[in-house]
Formats: structure tokens, C-alpha cells, sequence
């Protein structure tokens, strides 16, 4: 039942609010639905039910679950046992810190109404579960440029329909 | 038209867009899932509409309620048709909702292939990026076998955005598909010198991955990562090379020592959580150590946690430098926060040695009374067990104390865990004899006080040490000092609540420990008290007797008859005793768990092979059946020791022996020193040391280990105190020259003595037990597909697969349901408008039988058109043809030898080249399906740019025709599915050519398309098809053969070839090679040889070898066929 298969560093990675709803996941295995349901709600069960002031790190099936928290919002990845725990913080801030770069001052709202703008982020940032890249700058770039081949809302009402 | 267009953007305007939902969401808490249904009706009705805005819209929002926990596996189709988009705005959302839903179980997911291809050779970055981002989400092992010659040349696209994350994907790549781990090798490595920072991470990246699960392949790169090390800036490449080494040095020592000096820069270079990263993976540095403990003693949780985790790392190279942090660790099992425990715990199991193991379990237990939670607890339990029995009881001195300990732990309800206690006991009961005594006391007050164990049964995993405890009591029941006491305890009726498994070995044991006890008073001729036991047996057995389980059911009114007969011959005054305890002799030894497995077969052992004549059905049974209890000789007791002589334990042994000798199931102990126990007389002979019960038996409830604590630092004082006598007097005696010494010393670990002497028992073997460790490594490892030998050379058989037959399925899907229009992006690309020359159609099967012979290749060269020259080409082009008819018929030769079959490919042939790119191709026979051959083409990019949006297209002609996607018309090409990178290698395109017919050769012209910016040419040339190219290489029997030569249906046509020299196996074999045929039989000089063609037309051949000629006889269900075949052959044949 576990997701021990495959892939690189991180598993999955999973952002919550304070009252356990989902707001964003990726994964990096490849499981059937089902399967990532229950292990959803195992982990937010587990990490909600911490203390705040405990460690950031939590020994979970043969992963460890390394989160942390901003604002209303947990951040939370699976890693492997060898892996650096530390390390893996830093990239839980570092994707926070790109976050708040495209939406300025980013807040959990931000996160809902623009879950795919998040998902397109966390795709410049981290890929098939290893860092892909690791200068803020370009990443963000990445982004911008991306966006700009996007057309805008209205440009898209106003296009006739076929 | 006007009115729908209008009604079509009004509709839109009322289209929820994702905002809309979320906000409906929100504002309907109460009926949530009600309000959501009502949304994906409406989703579904969106999906429906042509127009892919629509859709991509309805994408977007059901990939958002996928997060809420909706099923949208139903829209996977609707997914990809959103991924087909040729707006990166739709495409980047179907991707989004692709990755997120898509799995290897996902049907749909083979369908994507092709669009996922195109969008890999997108000239916009950002659509082969978002492709590359979703095929790391769902590449399945079809996907990365297709797509693995793609991802590879994107390793070297001109932007550094790509190649980061082709490198990167190459990664899951091999996950799926290992052959391509190989071939892709070098390139990956070239990237760890890549120019762009990105890049150069994203390769460290993968090869730090590959080279962690086996890192004796990548050991030859030490140097490069050296050199990396040096010279990098970046932290994250930087924290991954050290990794990398870690699992390095290990296997080169060397590689440590020079790792000391630029890893000290390092770890000077940054402070506090930097540092903690670095030293988490340098553990070779002793100095960590005391840096480690004040991050442990630090308030932040975090700094704690990683200080625990690197000194673990540091204890397995390190041990002594650890052990004097202890009071630290010990300290850390009080932290609130159990991942800290368990970090602590983790480090104490290696921690332990003989002088502290006790302490250490008794603050455990200390631990496990405290423990709230049962989790936590249970993970308690489970390391001291794991501390004690580590290393087959190597810490262990007093194995009296570790049973208390177990006995102790059988006081904590809810465990999960009672059936590893169970384990505990019955391993060290079984294998440490001198401790069988006090364990059996033991286990007979466990068995006493089971209304305490067991008060809340059936849910209670502890109640599983009622198992061990029958089992021990019963099976050493000569140990036990009141037999009658636990007998009386198994057979109450409470007994029958625990679970069935429990109660059967219950049920087995009260027989043994009846059968002991009956002995016993038998001996001491107290008959009356031998026929007391006998009436509990027969009153209490019936309870079990009618047990719902049938093990136990079954078990009980077996013994219960036995008994009664025992009742009957007790009654007849006649002595049971001995017969009885005979059913249980012998002595049970442990078996290593994987011993039965590793038996060897030995030699001459024919396991099929009958041992006796196999039983006649009139055979009738006349022996009568003997009746054991009159029996009075050959019997073996194990109670009756004082008595037997040495005489009589000699025969015994021998007895024993030749018995073992013939029973197949008995596996027979190596004559290794630590078996030695094997040849010793016998259990009676093993020195039973006795045991001072220096501390008094206790009800459990009361912790008695303590006691041991106790007692053992007396008794190590003790030592100590003999152990000093007599180094003072030695002391004396060298006049004290080594006083100093002395004075130091301090106890080690091999001065503690075991409390008294104990003979573990190792777990037998079978003799000559292949050590094999296969069984313990996990078949279905993913990585162990990687352990892959990357410095041997790359064989041409293991060239990265390209696109085959697969893609005629292909063809046929999503991107031929999306309109053709949307392929075409915005980019000003020149696509030819192709050629309208009309000359097919007609009256095919007429065509069929006339001979086609136009054996011809075509090469032309056109040069640099510029721009708008197509008209003209065509034209040119059909002239030449007409000229190229007459003159190219040299090239015959060439052609054949080009065209084999499957292994024995050599080089494919060149057909045509210019300044800009070299095309060459093979045509081959398609298995799977009849009437079509597959033609590979490989372009060999020349020139210093990238070629762009290549097209290939077959010019269909009477025999011949591409298979092309459905719905494009007769005159299209087909897209070259990725782009060429400049000054590259050959990539391989193979696309399918329907054969109509197999007459002879059919010939077709291929026109290619290539631009780069301004720039395009056309490259054309001729497919040359021999009879080869239609026939398979298909074995065949000589009956079928003869059948086949008798039907008659068959045209015969010959061939004689003068001047051969060759030896006729050789020639043989080149008609096998050149022609795809098969022998069928050969006798001398003489050889009949068969083939089919993708048609089924069978074709045989007779060749027969004179003095310096060869004939050829064939025989072909196609005339046409046979004769252009015979012409080819003769071709062939003639240069021998």
C-alpha cells in the first residue's frame, strides 16, 4: 500500500489548509486514485494532529513526510529515507518564495482561484520529483514567458465560437 | 451561420469559467455534492461542443474538482483532445489535467504518443516543455520506449530550458525502459559540462540518482564529480555530489582521503543549518561529533532532529565516538515530539554493547510505562526486541534477565506486536538449552495467569504469548516443577474464548505435558494419582472437542480417544507411561527459515522415478494392522537418562543415524564448528548448567528484571574485583613496569562474562547450502534493471528504438479526431503543397499480374530552392524519373544486399544526399500485418542549423500506397515527427507503405520537405523494393514442406548459375541472409529451402550443387513472384 516503486527524490507533494482541506497536490509516483485519496487523508490527518512546536519532519510508512507551515496553508513532501531533510525544506520555501513572486504577497486565495497558475509554478520549479531549477530568476521568467504566449480573458470572449 | 456564431459566444458568456466554480463552490457549504453534480453535468455538455476553448475550459475545472476528490477518469479522452490544442493555452491545460489524472492503467494513455512527439518538436519551447513536464508525471514503459530517441535529442536542443528538462526526464525514462540507460549515457554525461547552470544540475541530478542505487557503474566519473566539487558554486549541485560520493567511497577507499580537504572548505565556508546539510553526508569527519551535540542540545526541533539523524550516519563508522553522547540520546526519548524519539531510538539500537545493554532496556521500559500513544509504544517494543536480539543475542549476558524482560512486555494491552514477544520466547527457549528451565517456570506462570492476558481476547494481539507459552511448557515439559498446576491451567474453560490457532496448540501440548506427568507418578507408583490426571483429560477434553474450529475440534477428539484408551489399560493395570511419551520423542531443531529451499538434489536422485513399483489395483492388504501399545521394543524415551548406559546411547546414536540417513525430510546438519552440538550424545549430554534462582519467581505484574540490573552490576563487580586480584598479584610479579597501563584500564567488552554458560543454537542448514544472496534481494526492484554496465562499448542492437508500426496505430488517433487545421502553428512554415500527379487508381488487379519490374533507384539532387520553386520541381521531378528508368539499373546489386531481415542488418543503404541532409532507409516485412512493409528512413542532418518540420511523403503508384492518418487525402505527407539538431546524428523515421502487390520490385518516390528559417530543399529519391523486402523468414517442417510440393497448385520456374566457388553451406546461408529463406532439409549437395510472403504465398526452393554450378528449382504459388525472385537470386548467386 505503500508508494515505494519508484521515482526520484520526492514522492509527492501535497499543500492543506489548517482545517484539512486539499489545495493543491502533485505526484511524482504514479498511483491509482484511490490510492492517493487514502493517502491524503492519512497525512493530513497525521501532520494537523502535531504540535506546533514540533519538528518538521514525520517518519511515515518507509517515506518520510518533511512540512511546514505558512500562514493557513501546509506545505507538505514525501521524500525517501536517504534523503535531506533539510534540503527538502528549502525547497518547500523556495516554491513559497516563487509563489509570492508571481502573485505578490501570495495567499491561500491566490492558491484557489489560480490552482493551475500554481501547478504551472511547481512545474518550472520541480520536475518528475527532482529540482529542475534552482535560480528563482529563471524560473519565474519561465513562467512570465509562458504566460505571455496565454491569451487573455477577454480575448477569448471575444473569438467567435468555432 | 452568422446567427450560430452569435449564439455560440453568447452561450460562452454563461460558461462557468474555474473562478465560478470556486466561488459556487464556496457559497454552497451545505449541499456541496449536490452543487458539484450539477457542475459536471454541465462539464459534460461543455466537453461535447466542438469548440476546444470550450473544452479546455470544462478541463480546467474538472481537473480542480479531480483535487476535491472527484472522479474524472471518464474525460481522459477529452483530456488528450484538450492536449492536441495547438494553443499553448489549451495544451498547457490538458497537459495539467493529464498529469494529474493520468496513470499507467489509463487506457487512453498509448493514444498520446504521437500528439506527445509533435509536441516535443514543437519549435516553441513551451509547448515541448509543458509536454516534457507532463510525461514526467505519467510516462508508462510504452511511452518511454517510443519517445526515449526524442527526449534523447532534446539532450542537446539549443535551449538550455529544454535540455534541463529532457535531462531530467531521462531519469523516469530509464525507470520504464532500461535498455535505453545505455545508449543515452554518453550524452547525459556530456551534460554534467554543459554551459548552463541549469542544465549541469539537472544532469548531476540524474546521474546522482542512478549512481546512488548502483554506484560501482559510475565509480570511473569520481574524477569528473571531483572536478565539479571544485569548481561549483551551487549549493543544491553541490549538497548532491557530496551524496553522490557517499555512496562512492565505500567502494573506493582511496576517494575518502581526498574528499577530507575540499569538504572541510566547505563546511568552513557555511554556517549553522548549511552546515548541518553538509555534515548530514560527510560522516568520515570526526570533529561532526561535537558539532552535532550542540545542535542536538539546541531549542529549534528541527536542528535536533537532523543532529540525531546525522549521528546515526556517524554511529555505523564511528560507534565508539557516539556511545559517549548516550545521557544526550536517553534524553532525547523524553522530547515531545515522537519524530525525535524515534531518531533517538533508532540511534540507541546501535548504541548498545554487553555493559549497557541492560541499562539501556530498563530505561526503554521505563519508556513503553510512559508512552501514551500505542504507536509510539508498539515501536518501543519493537526496538528493545530488535536492541536484544541483534546480531543472534550478541549483547545478551544474562538471558534469564531478557526473559523477564519479555515476560514483562507481555503486560501491555493493545499491542500489535504479542506475536514478536511469542517469537522472542519460543527462538530463545529453543536455542539457548541452559535457559530452558527458568523459561518454562516461566512461560508456566504466563499459562497460570492468562485471565490476565487475555481478559479482552480476540482483539488482543498480546494473547498471542499464550502460543509460546504452551508450546514451551508442553514441548520441555520435563523442566516443569508443577505439571499437574499448568495442566489444570490449560485445560479451564476460559481457555476456549482465546483464538482457534492458540487453542489447537493448547490441545497438542497438554498431551505432552500429560504424557510427562503420567510418567512421573507411574515411576513413583502412585497409580491412583496417574488415573486422576487421566479422568481431568477425559472431563475437560470434551470443551475443546466442540470447538468451532476445526484444528482444534480436530486435535481434541483425537486425544480424547487416545485417552480413553489409555483409561482402559490403566484399568487393566498395565503401564502406559512409556508408550505415550514415546509419541512425542526426539528432539525438535531449530531450521534456518530458508533452509528447506536450499536442499541440494543429490546427485543420482531421480525425483520422478518410482521407489517401489507403483501398487497394483488387485493388491489387497493382508498384514494386519499392528496394535502400538503391545509392542514392547524399540522405543525411545527421553526421561529414562540415569539409567542408560554408555553402551546403550552408542547403539541409540547409531540407530538414530542410519534412521536419519533414510528418511528423505530430514535435513542433515553441516559438520561446521558451531553445529557441533549435533554429535554430542544427545540432549541428555548437554551440560545443563544450574541455575542459582537467586531471585524469587514472581506473579507477573511485577517488573523482576530490575532485579537482574542488580544483580548483574554485582556480579560484574564481582569479576571485576577477581579480575584485579589477580592482576595485582601479576602486577607484583613485573614489579609494576606496566602501572600505568593498569591503572587506566577500564572494563572493556570482552571482560564481561555471561552469567552462565549459553549455547545458542544457530539454525541449521542443509549441507552444501549454496550461499546465495539472490533471495535476498527484491525481484521487483526497479532499480536492479539499472545496474547496468555503462563503460562497455554501445552494440547496434542497442540503438534507442524509433518510432515503427506502432505509429500507423498512431496515426489513426487523436490527432486525426483534431481538426488538421489546429496542427499548423503560427510560425510562417512552408508546406509544400504536394504533387498532383494522377497515375493510380486504376484497375488494380489487373495491374496485379502484370509484371512490374523497375528496378531503379533515383538519386537527384535539388539544392537550395529558394522559396517558391515547387511548381517547377514537380515537374522536373517526373522527367527525371523517366530519364533515371533507363539509366540507374547498376544499382540493383546494392539494393538487395541493403534490404535483411532483422539482426543481420548492416547499413542501411544511402538513397539520396545533398549539401543539407543524407537520407538512407530499409524496408522490411511486417509481421503483424499482412500486406504491409515497413520502410525506416534515416536523415542525416549535414548542415550547421537544425532541419524544421521535415515532411516525407510516398507518391502512391498501382502497387504501393502510404499509410497514411484517416482523413488526410492521397496527396499529403506526413510530418516528420521531431526536429533534426545541426551538424547531428542519423535519427530513424519509419513509416508503412501498403504493398498491393508482391510482383517483382514496386518502386516509389519519397519527397521530403526540409526548411530551416528561409531555407528549404526537397530532397528526392526512390524506394527500392526487391522480392526480399516481401518475404519473412519462416521456418518450416519437412513434412508440411512435401505437403506442400505435392498439392500441385504451384508454379515452377528454374535457374542455373555456372562458375560458383563458394562451399555450399556458405551459399546456403546467403540465400538465408540475402533472402529471407529458411532450410528446410539438407542432403548432401542438395538442400530444399522455404519462405513466405507477406501475403502468404509460399514460396519453396530446391537447389542442388554440381561441380562448379548451382541450380535452383523453385516452386511459388505467385508465378510473378517466383520469377522476379529467381532473377534476384541469380543476381545474387552469380557474384559468388
Amino acid at each position: 500500500g505503500c508508494p515505494r516503486q519508484q521515482t526520484g527524490k520526492i514522492h509527492f507533494i501535497l499543500l492543506f489548509s489548517r482545517q484539512g482541506k486539499l489545495r493543491l497536490q502533485k505526484w511524482y509516483t504514479t498511483l491509482p486514485e484511490k490510492e492517493k485519496k487514502k493517502i491524503t487523508r492519512e497525512i493530513v490527518q497525521i501532520i494537523l494532529a502535531r504540535n506546533q512546536k514540533t519538528s518538521s519532519f514525520v517518519d511515515w510508512k518507509d517515506l518520510k513526510l518533511v512540512y511546514k507551515r505558512y500562514a493557513s496553508l501546509y506545505f507538505c513532501c514525501a521524500i525517501e529515507d536517504q534523503d535531506n531533510e533539510l534540503l527538502t525544506l528549502e525547497v518547500v520555501h523556495r516554491y513559497v518564495e516563487l509563489l509570492d513572486r508571481y502573485f505578490g504577497n501570495v495567499c491561500e486565495l491566490d492558491i484557489i482561484f489560480n490552482f493551475e497558475k500554481a501547478y504551472f509554478i511547481l512545474d518550472e520549479f520541480i520536475m518528475g520529483g527532482e529540482v529542475q531549477e534552482t535560480s528563482k530568476k529563471s524560473a519565474v521568467k519561465a513562467m512570465e514567458d509562458s504566460d505571455m504566449l496565454q491569451e487573455t480573458v477577454e480575448e477569448y470572449m471575444n473569438k467567435p465560437a468555432f | 451561420m452568422a446567427l450560430k456564431m452569435v449564439k455560440g459566444s453568447i452561450d460562452r458568456m454563461f460558461d462557468k469559467n474555474l473562478q465560478d466554480l470556486v466561488r459556487g463552490i464556496r457559497n454552497h457549504k451545505e449541499d456541496e455534492a449536490k452543487y458539484i453534480s450539477q457542475c459536471i453535468d454541465e462539464i459534460k455538455q461543455e466537453l461535447k461542443q466542438d469548440n476546444i476553448a470550450v473544452k479546455a475550459n470544462a478541463v480546467c475545472k474538472l481537473t480542480y474538482l479531480q483535487m476535491l476528490g472527484y472522479d474524472i477518469s471518464w474525460a481522459a479522452f477529452n483530456i488528450i483532445e484538450v492536449m492536441s490544442a495547438s494553443k499553448f493555452t489549451f495544451k498547457r491545460i490538458g497537459y495539467l489535467a493529464a498529469s494529474q489524472c493520468f496513470h499507467e492503467g489509463t487506457d487512453v494513455i498509448m493514444l498520446t504518443t504521437n500528439q506527445i512527439r509533435k509536441d516535443l518538436s514543437s519549435p516553441n519551447q513551451y509547448d515541448t516543455g509543458v509536454a516534457l513536464t507532463g510525461l514526467s508525471c505519467f510516462v508508462t514503459p510504452d511511452l518511454a520506449r517510443d519517445l526515449a530517441n526524442d527526449i534523447m535529442t532534446l539532450m542537446s536542443h539549443t535551449k538550455p530550458y529544454i535540455r534541463k528538462k529532457a535531462v531530467l526526464i531521462m531519469y523516469k525514462v530509464f525507470l520504464k525502459y532500461p535498455e535505453s540507460l545505455r545508449p543515452a549515457f554518453p550524452r547525459l554525461k556530456e551534460k554534467l559540462e554543459d554551459p548552463d547552470p541549469g542544465v549541469q544540475s539537472a544532469a548531476v541530478n540524474v546521474i546522482c540518482e542512478l549512481a546512488r542505487r548502483n554506484p560501482k557503474n559510475y565509480l570511473s566519473l569520481a574524477p569528473l564529480f571531483f572536478k565539479l566539487m571544485t569548481s561549483s558554486t551551487n549549493n543544491w549541485v553541490l549538497i548532491k555530489i557530496i551524496k553522490l560520493f557517499g555512496a562512492l567511497t565505500p567502494l573506493e577507499p582511496r576517494l575518502g582521503k581526498k574528499l577530507i580537504e575540499p569538504l572541510t572548505n566547505l563546511i568552513h565556508r557555511y554556517v549553522t543549518t548549511n552546515t548541518a546539510l553538509f555534515i548530514q553526508h560527510c560522516a568520515s569527519i570526526q570533529l561532526c561529533v561535537q558539532k552535532l551535540r550542540i545542535l542536538i542540545e539546541d531549542s529549534d526541533q528541527n536542528l535536533k532532529y537532523l543532529g540525531l539523524l546525522a549521528m546515526s550516519k556517524i554511529l555505523k563508522t564511528h560507534p565508539k565516538s557516539v556511545q559517549s553522547h548516550k545521557d544526550l540520546i536517553l534524553q532525547c526519548l523524553d522530547d515531545k515530539d515522537e519524530s525525535i524519539r524515534l531518531r533517538a531510538l533508532d540511534l540507541l539500537y546501535g548504541m548498545v554493547s554487553k555493559k549497557n545493554l541492560m541499562e539501556i532496556v530498563k530505561k526503554l521500559m521505563i519508556h513503553v510505562d510512559k508512552a501514551e500513544g500505542t504507536t509510539y509504544r508498539d515501536e518501543l517494543l519493537t526496538k528493545i526486541i530488535d536492541i536484544c536480539s541483534q546480531s543472534n543475542y550478541q549483547y545478551i549476558t544474562n538471558f534469564e534477565w531478557y526473559i523477564s524482560i519479555l515476560v514483562e512486555l507481555t503486560r501491555l494491552e493493545g499491542t500489535r506486536h504479542g506475536h514478536l514477544i511469542a517469537a522472542q520466547m519460543l527462538d530463545v527457549a529453543i536455542r539457548v538449552k541452559a535457559i530452558r528451565k527458568f523459561a518454562v517456570s516461566q512461560m508456566a506462570m504466563l499459562l497460570d495467569n492468562a485471565h490476565l492476558i487475555a481478559s479482552n481476547t480476540q482483539r488482543n494481539g498480546i494473547c498471542e504469548v499464550l502460543y509460546a507459552a504452551a508450546w514451551i511448557c508442553g514441548e520441555f515439559s520435563e523442566h516443569l516443577e508443577e505439571a499437574n498446576q499448568t495442566l489444570e491451567a490449560m485445560l479451564r474453560p476460559k481457555v476456549t474464548t482465546l483464538p482457534g490457532h492458540i487453542q489447537a496448540v493448547y490441545v497438542q501440548n497438554m498431551v505432552k505435558l500429560y504424557a510427562s506427568i503420567l510418567q512421573q507418578k507411574e515411576q513413583s507408583g502412585e497409580k491412583e494419582a496417574a488415573q486422576e490426571i487421566t479422568q481431568l483429560m477425559i472431563e475437560r477434553l470434551p470443551q475443546f472437542v466442540q470447538s468451532a474450529d476445526l484444528e482444534v475440534q480436530e486435535r481434541a477428539s483425537c486425544i480424547l480417544q487416545l485417552i480413553k484408551y489409555i483409561q482402559k489399560l490403566q484399568i487393566k493395570e498395565v503401564p502406559v507411561a512409556e508408550e505415550v511419551i514415546a509419541l512425542f520423542a526426539g528432539e525438535l531443531n531449530p531450521v534456518a527459515p530458508k533452509a528447506q529451499k536450499k536442499v541440494p538434489v543429490p546427485e543420482g536422485l531421480d525425483l520422478d522415478a518410482w521407489i517401489n513399483e507403483p501398487p497394483s489395483d488387485s493388491e489387497s492388504e493382508d498384514e494386519k494392522p499392528k496394535t502400538i501399545f503391545h509392542d514392547e521394543e524399540q522405543r525411545h524415551s527421553r526421561h529414562k537418562q540415569p539409567e542408560i548406559d554408555e553402551e546403550e546411547l552408542a547403539r541409540r546414536r547409531e540407530a538414530r543415524k542410519q534412521e536419519q540417513a533414510n528418511n528423505p525430510f530430514y535435513i542433515k546438519s553441516s559438520p561446521s564448528p558451531q553445529k557441533r552440538y549435533q554429535d554430542t550424545p544427545g540432549v541428555e549430554h548437554i551440560p545443563v548448567v544450574q541455575i542459582d534462582l537467586s531471585v524469587p519467581l514472581k506473579v507477573p505484574g511485577m517488573p523482576m528484571s530490575d532485579q537482574y540490573v542488580k544483580l548483574e552490576e554485582e556480579r560484574r563487580h564481582k569479576q571485576k574485583l577477581e579480575k584485579d586480584k589477580k592482576k595485582k598479584k601479576q602486577k607484583k610479579e613485573k614489579r609494576g613496569k606496566h602501572h600505568r597501563h593498569n591503572s587506566l584500564h577500564t572494563e572493556s567488552e570482552e571482560d564481561i562474562a555471561p552469567a552462565h554458560h549459553v549455547d545458542i543454537i544457530t539454525e541449521e542448514m542443509p549441507e552444501n547450502a549454496l550461499p546465495s544472496d539472490e533471495d535476498d534481494k527484491d525481484s521487483n526492484d526497479p532499480y536492479k534493471a539499472l545496474d547496468i554496465d555503462l563503460d562497455k562499448p554501445l552494440a547496434d542492437s542497442e540503438k534507442l528504438p524509433v518510432q515503427r508500426h506502432r505509429n500507423a496505430e498512431d496515426l489513426k488517433s487523436p490527432d486525426s479526431e483534431a481538426p488538421l487545421a489546429e496542427k499548423k502553428s503560427k510560425k510562417p512554415k512552408k508546406k509544400e503543397k504536394k504533387h498532383k500527379e494522377k497515375e493510380r487508381d486504376k484497375g488494380k488487379k489487373k495491374e496485379k499480374e502484370k509484371k512490374v519490374v523497375e528496378e531503379e533507384e533515383e538519386k537527384k539532387k535539388s539544392s537550395k530552392h529558394k522559396k517558391k520553386k515547387h511548381k517547377k520541381e514537380k515537374e522536373e521531378k517526373s522527367k527525371d524519373k523517366k530519364k533515371s528508368k533507363k539509366k540507374h539499373h547498376h544499382s540493383e546489386e546494392e539494393t538487395t544486399e541493403s534490404v535483411q531481415n532483422g539482426t543481420l542488418d548492416d547499413e542501411p543503404l544511402p538513397v539520396s544526399s545533398s549539401a543539407l541532409a543524407t537520407l538512407t532507409y530499409d524496408i522490411q516485412g511486417n509481421l503483424q500485418n499482412d500486406s504491409q512493409v515497413t520502410v525506416s528512413v534515416i536523415f542525416e542532418n549535414k548542415s550547421t542549423s537544425f532541419l524544421k518540420s521535415m515532411e516525407l511523403n510516398v507518391l502512391d503508384s498501382l502497387n504501393t500506397k502510404m499509410i497514411r492518418p484517416e482523413g488526410s487525402s492521397v496527396h499529403d505527407g506526413i510530418p516528420v515527427p521531431f526536429q533534426l539538431p545541426p551538424g547531428m546524428t542519423s535519427f530513424v523515421l519509419s513509416s508503412l507503405i501498403c504493398a498491393c502487390s508482391v510482383g517483382g520490385g514496386g518502386t516509389s518516390s519519397c519527397c521530403l520537405g526540409n526548411d530551416e528559417g528561409s531555407t528549404h530543399e526537397k530532397l528526392d529519391f526512390k524506394l527500392h523494393f526487391s522480392c526480399a523486402s516481401y518475404l519473412i523468414t519462416t521456418p518450416c517442417y519437412s513434412d508440411a514442406f512435401a505437403k506442400l510440393l505435392e498439392s500441385g497448385d504451384l508454379h515452377m520456374s528454374s535457374i542455373k548459375v555456372d562458375g560458383i566457388s563458394i562451399s555450399f553451406q556458405h551459399l546456403l546461408a546467403k540465400i538465408c541472409f540475402h533472402h529471407h529463406f529458411s532450410v528446410v532439409e539438407r542432403v548432401d549437395s542438395c538442400a530444399s529451402m522455404y519462405s513466405r510472403s507477406i501475403q502468404g504465398h509460399h514460396v519453396c526452393l530446391l537447389v542442388k550443387k554440381g561441380e562448379n554450378s548451382v541450380s535452383v528449382d523453385g516452386k511459388c504459388s505467385d508465378s510473378t513472384l517466383l520469377s522476379n525472385l529467381l532473377d534476384e537470386m541469380k543476381e545474387t548467386l552469380s557474384k559468388c
